[in-house]
C-alpha cells in the first residue's frame, strides 16, 4: 500500500502507527455549534473525525457541511455517505463538493433503511449501493472521470473507506465480503462496534488467511456502554449487533452510578486485547453522545499522544 | 401475477356516494386469484352497497360483471352495448385494468374498488409476497434466482448490509433476506465463489427510472 | 326432547357450515333478515376438518360488512354445538333472537317498506 492521497489518516495508516478514529453526529437543527463543541472535546486525541449521515435514517444537520466546519477549524473530516438518500447524480455532486474544501477521506455506506428514522413514509433511492460508490469514489479519483465518462476538473483526493461488520449473518461470507470491498477500491475499513472478541479474532484471521490484511487498513470499532440499559438494547434491538451476554452481565453486575465508568473500562479493555491482533492497524471510537469520554480512553489505551505532522 | 388488496368498503362508498346507477366490473385474472377483484367479491361488494344506500334511503341501481380480463381491448368490448345505463362504474381490476377500461370508455368516471400492490405469488392462501419489480433487465441468472431488487429492502445488488440477522431482514423479523436466501442458494448450487463478483451498476433506464415503458415487437405486430 | 325455540327462526341446512360463503350471510341482510347466526360444529370436531372454522371467518368478515355499512355487525353470529345438545340449540336460538330483538328490525326494511308503498 502506498500513499495516493493528502489524507492524514492515510499517511499515518501508513507509516504503521496505530490510526485512531472517532465519529460526532451531527444536530437536529442549524447550529454549528453543535458540531464544534464536540470537534474541540476530542481533536487533540484522534486523527480523524467521521460525521454520520443521518444515521438510523433520522433527518439532521447534513454530513456534507458538518465536515466543512471541521475542516475549516482544521480539524480532519471523514465524511460519511449513504446510498440511501441519494442518486448518483446527487453523490457525485456531494464528492466534488466535499473536495472542493479539500475533504479527503470518504466512508460508504449503504445506509439504515428510512423504516427506523423519522420519515418512514419516505421514499428511498439505492440508486447504487455502497459497494459500487465505493468503485465510484476510486473511478472518480483515479481515472478522474465521472460516471458518465466525462472528465472531471480537479479529481476528487479521497481516501476511499468503507464499514465491514464482522458480526451480521451469514457469518461465512463476511470474509469474503470484505475480500469483495478491498476488490471494489475501499482503502479502509472502520468495523461495526466490537463486543464480541472472540468472533471479531476469528474473523481476523480469516482475513489474514486471505491475505486481506496487507490490502486494507482495518480500524476496529468500539462503543462504550453509558449503562446496563444501553447494553441490553444494543443486543437485541439494533440489526447486525452481537453483544455477548457476559457482557451484558458485566455491566448489570455494577451499581448503576458505577456502570458508565465499567463500560469505559471493557471498552479500554477491548483496545488493549486488539492492539495485539494482527491485522488491526487502528481504533475507530464511537461514543455515541457521549464524545468528552474520548480522550480518556484515547489516554487509558496507551494511543495519546497522536502523530503531529 | 399482479396482487391487490379490496379497498376498504368505507372508501369506494365515499367515491361512488353520489352516483345512483353503479356498474361493478371484475376481473378474472389475477385479481380473481388473490381474491381482491374476482366475481365473488364483485358480488360481496354489490350486496354490500346496495344495503349501504337502501339504508341511506337511496335508490341505486347495483349490477355486476366480471370480465375475462380488462387488459385487454376485446373482453371491454363486451360492456359496450351496457355501458351507456350506468353513470358510474367501479372496477376491481388492478391499476392496469382500471385505467383501461378508462380509457377505453372515456365519457365514464371510473373508481378503483382495490389497492393494487405488486407483481408476486400466492405462498399459501391468504398469503401474497413479492417477487418481480419490472426492471426490464432480469439479473436472476447471476443470484441463485433471487431477486434482489424485488426482496432486498434496500435492492443492494451487492449485498446483504449489515443489518441481516439471523436469516431475516433489518426491517423485519417477518420477511426473509433476500441476500440470505442468495447466499443459501448458490450454496446449494455450488455456486459460492460467484458471490465475490461484484455487481455492476445498473442502468435503471429500463425500470421506472426511465420513464412510462413500452415494448413493440415488430415481428408479431398487426 | 319437544324444546321450544322462537319460531321467527328460518333454518337453512347446509351440509357443512364450510360452504356458508359470505355472499349468503350478505344476501341474507339484503334480502331483509334482521340477524342470522351460522351453528357449526364444536370446533376442532370438523368431519371436514377446518369447515367450521372457515365459516367463523366468513362470520367475522360479515361483521366487519355490516358494521361499515351501518347495519351492525352484531346482526350475524356464530355458535358451535354437537349433533346431541338439543337444549343449547335451543338455548342459542333464545340469545340470538334476544340479541335481535334488541337491536330492532333490520334498518333497510324501512326503504324496502317504503319503495313497495
Amino acid at each position: 500500500m502506498s500513499v495516493k492521497t493528502p489524507s492524514r489518516l492515510e499517511k499515518i495508516l501508513d507509516s504503521g502507527q496505530l490510526a485512531v478514529t472517532s465519529e460526532c453526529g451531527p444536530p437536529r437543527g442549524s447550529d454549528p455549534e453543535a458540531i464544534t463543541k464536540k470537534a474541540k472535546m476530542i481533536r487533540n486525541y484522534v486523527d480523524a473525525i467521521n460525521i454520520t449521515d443521518n444515521q438510523t435514517s433520522v433527518t439532521r444537520l447534513c454530513s456534507l457541511a458538518a465536515c466543512i466546519h471541521l475542516k475549516l477549524m482544521g480539524i480532519e473530516p471523514t465524511l460519511q455517505m449513504v446510498v440511501r438518500d441519494r442518486n448518483r447524480i446527487a453523490l457525485q455532486s456531494d464528492i466534488l463538493g466535499a473536495a472542493s474544501f479539500d475533504i479527503h477521506n470518504i466512508l460508504c455506506l449503504s445506509g439504515d433503511h428510512q423504516k427506523f428514522g423519522d420519515c418512514p413514509q419516505g421514499q428511498n433511492v439505492f440508486d447504487i449501493d455502497s459497494m459500487q460508490l465505493i468503485q465510484t469514489v476510486r473511478h472518480m479519483r483515479d481515472e478522474g472521470k465521472f460516471l458518465g465518462g466525462d472528465d472531471i476538473q480537479r479529481p476528487p483526493q479521497m481516501f476511499v473507506g468503507a464499514a465491514a461488520n464482522p458480526f451480521a449473518d451469514p457469518f461465512e461470507i463476511r470474509v469474503p465480503r470484505l475480500a469483495k470491498k478491498v476488490a471494489a477500491g475501499a482503502e479502509f475499513i472502520q468495523t461495526q462496534c466490537i463486543y464480541n472478541l472472540d468472533k471479531f479474532e476469528l474473523w481476523m484471521k480469516q482475513a489474514r488467511d486471505r491475505g486481506l490484511h496487507e490490502k486494507i487498513y482495518i480500524l476496529a470499532g468500539v462503543t462504550p456502554f453509558k449503562s446496563v440499559g444501553m447494553a441490553k438494547y444494543m443486543k437485541n434491538r439494533v440489526p447486525g449487533m452481537d453483544v455477548p451476554d457476559d457482557v451484558v452481565k458485566r455491566m448489570a453486575g455494577v451499581p448503576k452510578e458505577k456502570q458508565p465508568e465499567e463500560g469505559i473500562a471493557i471498552c479500554v479493555e477491548t483496545i488493549q486485547r486488539l492492539k495485539e491482533c494482527e491485522g488491526v492497524r487502528g481504533f475507530h471510537i464511537m461514543a455515541i453522545e457521549w464524545e468528552e469520554k474520548v480522550p480518556e480512553i484515547v489516554e487509558r489505551s496507551g494511543l495519546y499522544p497522536r502523530p503531529r505532522d | 401475477m399482479i396482487i391487490a388488496e379490496k379497498k376498504p368498503i368505507e372508501e369506494v362508498i365515499e367515491m361512488v356516494k353520489d352516483f345512483r346507477k353503479i356498474l361493478i366490473v371484475g376481473c378474472n385474472e389475477c385479481v380473481t386469484v388473490c381474491e381482491a377483484g374476482g366475481k365473488r367479491e364483485v358480488a360481496v361488494l354489490a350486496s354490500s352497497l346496495r344495503m349501504y344506500f337502501m339504508n341511506q334511503g337511496k335508490d341505486t341501481q347495483i349490477d355486476e360483471v366480471t370480465l375475462e380480463r380488462q387488459c385487454d381491448r376485446e373482453y371491454l368490448e363486451e360492456i359496450r352495448n351496457r355501458i351507456e345505463q350506468y353513470d358510474v362504474v367501479i372496477s376491481l381490476a388492478c391499476g392496469v385494468g382500471v385505467q383501461f377500461l378508462a380509457e377505453t370508455y372515456s365519457r365514464f368516471p371510473v373508481y378503483p374498488g382495490v389497492n393494487t400492490c405488486f407483481m408476486g405469488v400466492t405462498e399459501e392462501r391468504g398469503v401474497w409476497s413479492e417477487r418481480c419489480q419490472g426492471c426490464g433487465q432480469c439479473i436472476l441468472g447471476s443470484t441463485g434466482g433471487i431477486c434482489p431488487i424485488s426482496r432486498c429492502a434496500k435492492r443492494l445488488l451487492n449485498g446483504p448490509c449489515g443489518g441481516s440477522t439471523k436469516g431475516k431482514c433489518e426491517i423485519s423479523k417477518d420477511l426473509d433476506c433476500a441476500w440470505q436466501l442468495i447466499i443459501d442458494r448458490l450454496k446449494e448450487l455450488d455456486r459460492l465463489d460467484e458471490y465475490e463478483q461484484i455487481a455492476p451498476i445498473k442502468d435503471w433506464s429500463t425500470e421506472r427510472a426511465g420513464g412510462p415503458r413500452r415494448v413493440v415487437r415488430e415481428d408479431v405486430r398487426q | 326432547m319437544r324444546l321450544q325455540y322462537p319460531s321467527n327462526i328460518k333454518i337453512v341446512s347446509v351440509p357443512c357450515t364450510g360452504k356458508i360463503d359470505l355472499i349468503y350471510l350478505l344476501k341474507s341482510f339484503e334480502k331483509g333478515a334482521d340477524g342470522v347466526y351460522v351453528l357449526g360444529c364444536i370446533e376442532g370436531e370438523c368431519r371436514f376438518g377446518t369447515g367450521n372454522l372457515r365459516a367463523r371467518k366468513r362470520v367475522t368478515q360479515a361483521q366487519k360488512i355490516l358494521d361499515s355499512i351501518g347495519i351492525g355487525g352484531d346482526r350475524v353470529q356464530m355458535y358451535n354445538l354437537s349433533s346431541s345438545e338439543g337444549p343449547r340449540f335451543a338455548e342459542f336460538a333464545a340469545e340470538m333472537t334476544n340479541k335481535i330483538r334488541e337491536l330492532g328490525p333490520n334498518p333497510i326494511k324501512r326503504f324496502r317498506e317504503k319503495l313497495a308503498a
